[in-house]
């Protein structure tokens, strides 16, 4: 099967200093991947998404979104392609409502945030979308609330919540699990499997059973290079893989 | 249901239903009954008029999308200036006067913002100042055209519409003044309730989160800044038109601060908090200096500390925070 793939990227590679932080990577996702990216600390993993969205110049190599080349474009012009983030760290408007956090993203993607006449029925529209969405990640109980009175585990949700609503062809997710308590992570990982099926999906997680659940294939980074890629249970018996954690089990 | 603001203190007043509009009315209606109460005052009030359009324009790039800056006075000089010459020079027409002098500083703006809305905090705030000491300098140099340090002089205005003339009183210059703030009232509330305004406003709170939802973030600091520069050009070429002089001290930081302590006293991003810091700002400066033309800047100066110290939201949080404190009281006797 050829299909164009969502993301391609190929020959990727970065120096910071001395310090090869990407050496030569080569990653495809097809619409629907569900890609986990595993590595030690300081593997080069946030790096890697640095360099996707844009964050970062590479040294070398090429990244192309759904066939186009977007080296050239500024981190907000792939967004409006269909390449979204979520952060390792919240990065929400925390004065703002839950449903306006959502709300501006939306207004965003349909390209009539420079509005300032006659955009009352679609900034309605917005908020009924934005409403629709927090529903669907369970989180409709807070929309008026402030960002900031939220609990974290809830603002990890729209972090998710405000991804989706840029409708994207890529998306990547930065540990969602991250400083969630993992008494709740299951409720990360239940957002996770309600996920749009055509999205492709890369998961950079630190908690091995959200991502050995929920990836179909998962690539190990070290040291800026890609020791290996496999199916989870071929990755989990790999005994370079296992020696990279140190003996940690990996599964 | 959830209507268009949520935070702003419009929403909250106008939640209120019809006491919320009778609110909105309130500032107009002080407006006008000042206009027939201050007899003899009046060139006092359209000074006041000017300084509130000019305080809500550094609210617009300040208060509502974040950008810091002392540089108001450049547009507010340049509106000045190009409000004056073009009085001189070309037509003496009032209004197409400010308009010309509102795309001028406008587009100086866009130009300066352009340059300097790449960087953030302390390296922005020093490019505004320099902006603005760039301009002054200047005109300080360009006598031939600015009259440098003696001012622009022999500004003469036709009537307004070619109907009404600048009388000596000053009914002509405060009516007008107030008809052009109304205009840039309802432009300001356009903008902040619009999508566009909640841009900026997640823009001042969180940058990255609006980029990584695919806002240009650079270019609509620039569209804002265009917009309150041209704002503040209009303010300076209403001083211009009404006082028929330009000076100096149009482009001095001390303009550029005094609007910042008047956004200061009256609240941020409130709409209404430009009208009542820089009209509290006027009138204490009247008594203060009455009581003592020393030490004005005292009382303005206690006045400011005890609205940061106290009022979190400037002036317009005191009725909140006295039916805070007021419900609070009760509780803590038992």
């Amino acid at each position: 099967m050829t299909a164009t793939p969502a993301l391609s990227v190929s020959g990727l590679s970065k120096n910071f200093g001395a310090l090869a932080v990407a050496q030569s990577i080569d990653l495809d996702l097809v619409p629907g991947a569900r890609m986990g990216l595993i590595g030690p600390n300081g593997a080069g993993k946030t790096t890697f998404v640095n360099l996707l969205t844009g964050m970062l110049r590479p040294d070398a190599g090429s990244i192309s979104l759904g066939g186009e080349p977007i080296d050239r474009l500024k981190p907000e012009d792939r967004v409006r392609r269909g390449l979204a983030r979520t952060h390792q760290i919240n990065t929400l408007l925390n004065e703002t409502s839950v449903c306006e956090n959502v709300a501006i993203a939306i207004a965003e993607r349909d390209r009539i945030a420079w509005r300032t006449l006659r955009f009352g029925p679609q900034w309605r529209a917005c908020l009924d979308e934005a409403q629709d969405r927090l529903r669907q990640i369970g989180i409709a109980e807070v929309a008026d609330r402030r960002v900031s009175e939220l609990p974290y585990g809830q603002q990890r949700l729209l972090e998710i919540a405000i991804a989706l609503a840029l409708k994207p062809r890529v998306l990547l997710l930065d540990e969602p699990a991250a400083g969630v308590p993992s008494a709740e992570s299951h409720v990360i990982h239940d957002v996770l499997e309600q996920l749009p099926a055509d999205i492709a999906i890369l998961i950079i997680e630190h908690d091995m059973d959200v991502v050995f659940r929920f990836a179909r294939e998962i690539t190990v980074l070290v040291q800026g290079r890609i020791l290996t890629r496999g199916e989870p249970a071929v990755i989990a018996a790999n005994p370079e893989v296992r020696a990279v954690y140190l003996g940690r089990s990996v599964v | 249901m959830t209507t268009l603001p949520t935070r702003s203190g419009l929403a909250e007043l106008s939640a209120q239903g019809r006491l919320g509009l009778a609110w909105h009315a309130l500032p107009w209606v002080l407006a006008f009954v000042v206009f027939y109460m201050a007899e003899g005052y009046l060139s006092l009030w359209t000074n006041a008029l000017i300084m509130i359009l000019l305080t809500l324009s550094l609210d617009l790039a300040l208060g509502y999308a974040g950008i810091v800056t002392l540089g108001q006075a450049a547009f507010f000089g340049f509106g000045a200036y190009a409000a004056g010459l073009f009085a001189i020079h070309v037509h003496n027409d009032p209004l197409i006067g400010l308009v010309t002098a509102t795309a001028l500083s406008g587009l100086f703006g866009f130009v300066t913002g352009i340059l300097i809305l790449h960087t953030q905090g302390v390296t922005l705030l020093m490019l505004t100042l320099a902006v603005a000491g760039l301009l002054a300098e200047w005109a300080n140099r360009a006598y031939e055209i600015t009259g440098g340090d003696d001012g622009l002089q022999g500004v003469r205005m036709g009537p307004v519409l070619g109907l009404f003339r600048f009388d000596l009183y000053g009914k002509t210059a405060y009516l007008y003044s107030l008809a052009v703030l109304f205009v840039w009232f309802v432009v300001v509330w356009r903008i902040i309730v619009s999508p566009f305004g909640r841009s900026l406003d997640g823009i001042r709170q969180n940058p990255a989160r609006m980029r990584a939802i695919g806002t240009p973030v650079w270019w609509r600091l620039v569209a804002i800044y265009t917009i309150s520069a041209a704002m503040a050009g209009t303010a300076g070429a209403l001083s211009a038109q009404t006082t028929r002089f330009v000076g100096l001290t149009t482009l001095s930081v001390l303009v550029s601060g005094t609007a910042l302590v008047m956004l200061m006293l009256g609240g941020t991003r409130r709409i209404y908090g430009a009208f009542l810091g820089a009209t509290v700002y006027v009138i204490v400066q009247d008594y203060a200096a009455k009581v003592n033309p020393f030490y004005w800047m005292f009382f303005i100066g206690a006045l400011l500390m005890a609205t940061v110290l106290f009022l979190e939201g400037g002036l317009m949080d005191l009725g909140a925070t006295v039916r805070k404190y007021w419900r609070r009281a009760p509780v803590k006797k038992p």
